[in-house]
């Protein structure tokens, strides 16, 4: 099968961007480095492309009754032109997907959903749809821009009539965006203030260059920013952190679970997990020994196999030129995945030391 | 760009010999194809190294990659700069960047290895 597009694949590679296969996608992975690119979204700005990423419209007198019925957290707390972090969970408590659901308007509900799973997302509602509800694989109707960093307010303000500083995190509104329509949201995958801009593909091209236009500061950023951004910030990347084999108490994300909102798919072999007891809990590590942890990698507590690596990367330790760091997650036995135990990452064949730390690894000041 | 009397291989490397020593190193292509480079497993001094054989390792921030020996011989010197500074391997691929020297035991090896004129050529093919 020949790599999807977005409508901004000429203006990657004319940017000279290094094109990679991301799920099936033909995505920029840098353009100038990742390691700058990561400090411009920390010290000033990023402009990502995340056209790939997918759109589920659910609407209909039932829509909330689906979503509810699908998903891990709350949806009925939302009121309209408000977000939340969710999950779609299969049956056992393994993850479809991670998702962000935004609440249009009492009966329209629209899912933000990973690229490569949103297929099999549509297949995943389409399936469990016994309620009046409609789903749409909306994917196509739109190309959606991230813009992050301290400065990304200021510079998606020069852009668009709405007055963005009352609009709070996990919130959106729709409107004009430099005269095209667009669902402007207030969330990200960077640890940084930002926003996510919703948009009809045609109009991709045009405010991508505008918006780097708007201001000197501003970087145009990769997925490889993108990742180490996020695992910085440790917010998890599915088919690493989350799978359909890993539950959402083992991956550290209780605080989207919400037991008492009432049944949701998923939700009983939750509850008998929790009654169980956990056997292994996703724990971050920092590399201190010489050696670059990599996804995938076995993690060894006295030389004893103990685990595996599901993300880790490269960051700079502060403004350059701060020395490098090299940081990760992995999953653990519980009593290791606390902060403190010294392990070691399995780096061909050798074992390089590391320590677990807490997390996230960056927060940013507020 | 790239050195005259230097010569590459298809895997990206350069050496180049003088009196029976071959200094080694990536190409500046590599180095582009790499992007930022955090880190380089070094080649313990002593050791032998076949030609085509992987000696040493490189990683950018996006993935590990095996440097092969351009020439048979005896590690005679790492370029000890590059733990503090593997940077220098994007900033100057050809120069400071190189990674090793190598007492070279199949001198006849380097008439294997490609010219800068084939190895640009070979870039363009690909």
């Amino acid at each position: 099968m020949p790599l999807l597009k977005t409508p901004l694949n000429a203006v990657h590679r004319a940017l000279g961007a290094k094109m990679v296969d991301f799920g099936g996608w033909d995505m920029p992975v840098e353009y100038q480095g990742v390691l700058d690119e990561h400090s411009a979204v920390r010290e000033r700005a990023g402009l990502f492309d995340v056209s790939h990423m997918g759109e589920l419209e659910v609407r209909g007198p039932q829509a909330l009754d689906l979503v509810q019925h699908l998903t891990v957290n709350d949806a009925s707390k939302l009121k309209p032109g408000q977000a939340q972090y969710s999950a779609l969970l299969y049956g056992h408590g393994g993850f479809v997907d991670d998702i962000l659901v935004h609440k249009v308007a009492d009966e329209h509900y629209f899912l933000c959903v990973n690229a490569s799973n949103q297929d099999k997302d549509y297949q995943h509602l389409a399936a469990h749809n016994r309620f009046d509800a409609s789903v749409e694989n909306a994917g196509p109707r739109y190309a959606q821009l991230a813009v992050q960093g301290p400065l990304a307010t200021g510079v998606v303000q020069k852009l668009t009539d709405i007055h963005l500083t009352p609009i709070k995190r996990y919130h959106f509104v729709d409107g004009h965006f430099s005269g095209a329509p667009a669902r402007i949201a207030r969330t990200g995958y960077t640890g940084e203030d930002g926003w996510e801009i919703y948009i009809a593909p045609q109009f991709a091209e045009r405010l991508w260059k505008e918006i780097l236009a708007a201001d000197a500061g501003i970087l145009p950023c990769g997925l490889g920013a993108r990742n180490t951004l996020r695992l910085e910030s440790a917010m998890p990347l599915y088919g690493h952190e989350i799978h359909a084999s890993i539950t959402p108490w083992e991956a550290g994300l209780d605080w989207i679970v919400k037991l008492d909102k009432g049944d949701f798919l998923g939700r009983e072999a939750l509850v008998k997990q929790k009654q169980r007891g956990l056997t292994r809990k996703l724990a971050g590590f920092e590399v201190q020994g010489r050696g670059i942890a990599r996804d995938g990698y076995e993690i060894l507590k006295n030389g004893v196999g103990s685990g595996w690596v599901t993300s880790a990367g490269v960051i700079r330790g502060g403004p350059a030129p701060a020395l490098n760091k090299n940081i990760g997650m992995g999953f653990l036995p519980v009593p290791l995945s606390e902060a403190g135990h010294a392990i070691e990452i399995s780096v061909r064949g050798r074992g390089v030391e590391a320590v677990t730390v807490p997390m996230p690894f960056y927060k940013r000041a507020r | 760009m790239y050195p005259e009397n230097y010569r590459y291989t298809k895997e990206h490397e350069w050496v180049h010999v003088e009196n029976g020593v071959g200094t080694i190193g990536i190409t500046d292509h590599a180095q582009h194809e790499l992007g930022d480079i955090v880190y380089v497993e070094l080649p313990k001094i002593g050791t032998h190294v076949e030609q085509a054989k992987n000696f040493a390792v490189v990683e950018s921030v996006k993935a590990a990659s095996e440097i092969f020996a351009p020439v048979s011989g005896e590690v005679i010197a790492a370029n000890d700069a590059l733990t503090a500074t593997p940077e220098l391997l994007n900033s100057d691929a050809h120069g400071a960047g190189w990674i090793a020297k190598i007492k070279l035991s199949v001198p006849e090896e380097i008439d294997r290895l490609l010219s800068p004129t084939d190895y640009q050529a070979y870039l363009g093919e690909g």
